[in-house]
């Protein structure tokens, strides 16, 4: 079976221009929904409680609400969370009340109203902890997008390494727009799931830079946007398998893996379709920007000898 | 070319077994038990205790499957939970107080493989339910609570000095001690710097007065912190031990954190409750003038209380408070005179001297040292005092072995908290939901993984089948590895472990379309296998590096779950390596390597491209105006130095390596199964194909003819 069928190099750098302006367009788009709609972060990062409860029959979303309201706490938010049994409940920091008691009391009071509650899952996440969590995960966000870089550069040339991270940022400002626009909830979790799709969606950079770097050696007249096309045409096959392959998992996951997965699915998802976007056209039209050569990759002082060939 | 020597396969033979064998604990499964392990060191946990055990089941009619006694500790094992919950309350009441009975998941791998100690993976909180806490420890409590134990001391040591002072104030952390003259201060100085070593002094004279302003040295500060923390995080451990917790985790976070972990618990609000209470110790008077029969009756004589002695009998004790147990700042295990076990005890200044003066009323008497939590009151040891006792270095000794000396020292340190705390992060899971993470995990992995296993093996046909393979491999050396270094498996763990299926299948699919790609380029089949791997390696190795960075950068800021993620990726990186390359290499050399003549590699059918060859590129060159770019490139060529390439004069044989001629030109003899015939390279353009030499020993290194310009 092949389903790959190219009998030419696909042309991808001459619609380098329009991707481009198109990914600007998606990148600022993101951006603004961050800005404005904000991301809706969960408890790991805000601080706060959650509590997680499941009932035999179908909860009554109101009742909960009367209960929690009665116990003055109009801002608790609930929710069915996956099957109509689930019930998740947010409530926010109570400064009066100690974070620890604060669970209790609220299962108490559920429990005074309906017996056959069922507790699944408490999260408290105090202020100060919510902050050092983000600030963490900034830091990590900082130390993958540096270390790729750095590694890039190493193995290949700076331009490389700049192209690839631009074109993983871009790919990680559009999953937080996508988390902004719908709301999901930005967890732990999926900050673990961005910083995966940006160790892998680098790969896929990493595979094309791999062939231009071959093919600079091999096609030695070849102009600069042939030798790229010809790179993304011929690891066009693997591109799409491996990913087929990856999000079939992922499928897996988001099917089977029950809502605390969910979400790092959805991340990962969005992050392997705009992975193979941005690696394909924001990698290597940025790539063609800044003007890579050949004498980049293929240093000539190395074997002066054989460079000198033909 | 395609052979590798009898210890590769060696290799993967034993990793392979390796693998299976420490993978196999974790498909066993594991089942309820209780667990009993002594409260105190002084508590023996022998075969006369086992008997105990097992008669004490026998008795309830409670079967279980299997009693053994293990590290210090019995542990029997049962059928189902409501048998261990019945077996657990009968046994807590058999056994008393002495002893921890926790409820508890044992493995059911077989003895032979537990004695060489291939465990199961520990499973995370959130699939064995299950509550983590984290503690803050109030630092600056802890400051202010001994800077005013030091205002109070130097105080006391001033008066008792007779030096004259006008007046000690804290503002903040510092204290300012004010003198009228300088004489005075002075002499205070000796005093102070002699008594308060922790202390940093600095004069100032304001107005009439000559002052000193004391801070508490940063060092001394930092030893404070220090061991705030570790007590307690002594503390908390002997509490967590009468919750009865099978596998408490209690351990120090950062500078002034704790976290605590109780697997299994469910009662949070017990669990915080415990975790959160204070604890007092006092020393009071032992009243044994008083009728102690007439007490035990219940007649308990006026102003005092009837305790009894932790290991020894019921005594009565004066209710006044003599001394708390602020006041101790240090106890430690050890030896007196006479080489008997002891307990040395160190007072702060204002507690030796009320040490002092209680000694010496009492000489002949028994004190008694009592640990009051939760209105719980017990008598941690009775020594008699034996002479006045200055200087605030107490010993007690005698009726103890080393072993209570140590738990007696270890309760005085711990029995209070040293600073304040307070819970700043908790995550609780309960057991249904743990079960059902398990099973999530496990359905995300498996269906991930049969997919694409499925997938693979369509499309790659044989070769897909070696790349599956490879893929179990991976796993299971996943599995076996996460399972040796005992790495606590979570949720987001499972998810990187379906994760890794899903990326590791990247490295055969890159040297599976590699193989493809070499012999659309008409190399021959063993050749094309051969190329295939060597290309693909630097390029599969690149993309596992990035990957790495991200692993690593999630281990080293993540928290808690997200660890778990990123020991599960890194790990599954370095194996997917190994197996993608090395074992699926062991197995194609294994199957085709020896093969002299190899026909087809069985990788499913390649599409040949109608055109006359496979680099495309060429015919698009050599077909239309590309000459201007030629020429731009030859011109920038030749401004960096590159020596630059006259094509037209170099004759079609001298192209440069052969493994390119092979790419390249026509030869009817190639050996594919492909109908479509690779015909005359139509281009000049050839010529300036140019390839550094691989070090690929397989091939033949090409002949080159340099011109030099």
């Amino acid at each position: 079976m092949d389903f790959f069928r190219f009998s030419r190099d696909i042309p991808f750098m001459s619609w380098g221009k329009f991707s481009i302006v198109t990914s600007f367009s998606i990148f600022i788009l993101a951006g603004y929904l961050i800005a404005t709609k904000g991301l809706n972060l969960g408890v790991d990062f805000t601080g706060g409680t959650v509590l997680e409860v499941s009932y035999n029959q179908g909860a009554d979303l109101n009742r909960i609400r009367t209960v929690l309201a009665d116990m003055e706490m109009p801002d608790a938010t609930v929710q069915n969370f996956g099957t109509s049994r689930d019930v998740m409940i947010r409530l926010p920091i109570i400064p009066e009340l100690s974070s620890a008691q604060l669970s209790e009391t609220v299962m108490d009071a559920l429990r005074e109203d309906d017996e056959t509650v069922e507790m699944r899952r408490v999260e408290f996440v105090g202020p100060q902890v919510g902050k050092e969590l983000l600030e963490n995960g900034a830091l990590a966000l900082l130390f993958v997008s540096l270390g790729i870089v750095a590694y890039l550069a190493i193995r290949f040339e700076w331009k490389f390494g700049v192209a690839g991270i631009i074109a993983n940022f871009h790919d990680v400002v559009v999953i937080l727009g996508f988390f902004a626009f719908f709301q999901w909830e930005f967890s732990l979790t999926v900050l673990a799931a961005v910083l995966a799709v940006l160790g892998y969606s680098v790969n896929e950079s990493v595979v094309i830079f791999d062939r231009i770097r071959e093919n600079f050696r091999k096609l030695r007249r070849a102009p600069v946007t042939q030798v790229i096309n010809n790179a993304i045409t011929r690891t066009m096959s693997r591109t799409i398998i491996t990913h087929g392959s990856t999000q079939m998992v992922v499928i897996s996951m988001l099917l089977f893996g029950g809502e605390t997965l969910y979400y790092f699915a959805l991340a990962l998802t969005i992050g392997i379709l705009f992975g193979i976007y941005s690696s394909i056209l924001v990698a290597s039209p940025i790539l063609m920007l800044l003007g890579v050569k050949r004498e980049d990759l293929v240093k000539p002082e190395k074997k002066p000898k054989e460079e000198a060939v033909v | 070319m395609n052979r590798y020597p009898l210890w590769k396969y060696l290799i993967i033979a034993v990793s392979l077994l390796l693998g299976l064998f420490y993978t196999l604990p974790n498909f066993y499964g594991e089942s309820p038990a209780v667990q009993i392990s002594p409260l105190r060191t002084t508590a023996n946990v022998d075969t006369g205790l086992l008997q105990k055990v097992e008669n004490a089941l026998k008795q309830a009619n409670l079967v279980s499957s299997g009693i053994f006694l293990d590290e210090g500790s019995i542990k029997v094992r049962f059928d189902n939970t409501d048998v261990q919950i019945k077996a657990r309350d009968i046994l807590q009441t058999v056994l008393g107080n002495d002893f921890i009975v926790a409820l508890n998941l044992l493995p059911n791998s077989p003895q032979w493989l537990t004695s060489v100690g291939a465990l199961p993976m520990y499973l995370g909180l959130d699939l064995r339910g299950g509550v983590h806490f984290m503690l803050q420890v109030d630092m600056d409590g802890a400051i202010s609570k001994s800077l005013d134990q030091y205002s109070s001391d130097i105080r006391s040591s001033l008066r008792e000095k007779r030096i004259p002072y006008a007046g000690l104030e804290r503002q903040g952390e510092q204290l300012t001690v004010k003198f009228r003259d300088i004489e005075s201060r002075t002499k205070a100085e000796a005093d102070l710097k002699e008594n308060f070593p922790d202390l940093s002094l600095r004069a100032e004279n304001v107005g009439t007065n000559f002052n000193f302003v004391t801070t508490i040295k940063q060092e001394a500060q930092m030893e404070m912190k220090e061991s705030a923390v570790q007590q307690n995080i002594t503390t908390l451990r002997n509490r967590v031990n009468e919750l009865g917790v099978a596998e408490p985790i209690i351990q120090k976070a950062g500078a002034d954190r704790v976290i605590v972990q109780l697997p299994g618990v469910q009662d949070t609000a017990k669990a915080k409750d415990i975790l959160g209470r204070t604890a007092t110790l006092e020393i009071r008077m032992v009243d044994d003038e008083r009728d102690l029969d007439a007490a035990l009756r219940g007649q308990i004589p006026f102003g005092t209380e009837l305790y009894e002695e932790r290991g020894g009998g019921p005594l009565l004790v004066r209710k006044q408070v003599l001394l708390t147990g602020d006041r101790i700042t240090d106890a430690q295990p050890g030896f007196d005179m006479d080489n008997q076990p002891a307990v040395h005890i160190r007072l702060d200044n204002n507690g030796s001297r009320i040490f002092k003066q209680l000694t010496r009323e009492n000489v002949g008497r028994r004190m008694a040292i009592l640990l009051i939590e939760r209105n719980q009151t017990e008598v941690v040891t009775a020594p008699v005092i034996r002479e006045e006792i200055g200087g605030g270095r107490v010993q007690i000794s005698g009726s103890m072995n080393s072993i209570e000396a140590k738990d007696i020292a270890l309760l005085l340190r711990s029995g209070a908290l040293a600073a304040p705390m307070e819970i700043i992060e908790e995550r609780t899971v309960g057991p249904s939901l743990g079960a059902e993470n398990i099973a999530r995990g496990f359905n995300s992995t498996l269906y991930g993984f049969l997919a694409v296993a499925i997938f693979i093996m369509i499309y790659y046909m044989a070769f897909g089948v070696i790349s599956v393979f490879a893929l179990s491999v991976n796993l299971l050396l996943l599995i076996g590895l996460l399972s040796i270094i005992q790495a606590t498996l979570t949720l987001p763990g499972m998810a990187a472990l379906a994760l890794t299926v899903g990326m590791a299948i990247d490295a055969n699919v890159l040297i599976n379309e590699r193989i493809r790609d070499e012999m659309r380029n008409g190399a021959s089949p063993q050749l094309a296998i051969s190329a295939g791997y060597e290309r693909a390696f630097g390029t599969i190795l690149d993309s596992n590096v990035t990957t790495l960075i991200a692993g690593i950068a999630l281990f080293a800021f993540g928290s808690g779950p997200v660890k778990g993620f990123a020991v599960v990726l890194c790990l599954g990186i370095l194996t997917s390596v190994f197996s993608a390359i090395f074992v699926s290499r062991g197995l194609v050399n294994y199957f085709y390597g020896s093969r002299r003549k190899l026909e087809l590699v069985p990788i499913g059918k390649i599409w040949m491209p109608e055109k006359t060859d496979a680099y495309f590129l060429f015919s698009r060159q050599a077909s239309a105006g590309t000459e201007t770019d030629l020429r731009e490139i030859e011109e920038t060529a030749n401004e960096t130095s590159v020596q630059s390439i006259e094509t037209k004069e170099i004759p079609k044989e001298e192209i440069i390596e052969p493994n390119e001629v092979k790419e390249i030109t026509s030869k009817p003899g190639i050996e594919t199964n492909e109908p479509n015939e690779i015909s005359e390279t139509p281009s000049t353009a050839l010529n300036e194909t140019k390839k550094k030499p691989r070090k690929a020993s397989t091939k033949p290194s090409g002949r080159r003819r340099r011109k030099q310009k």
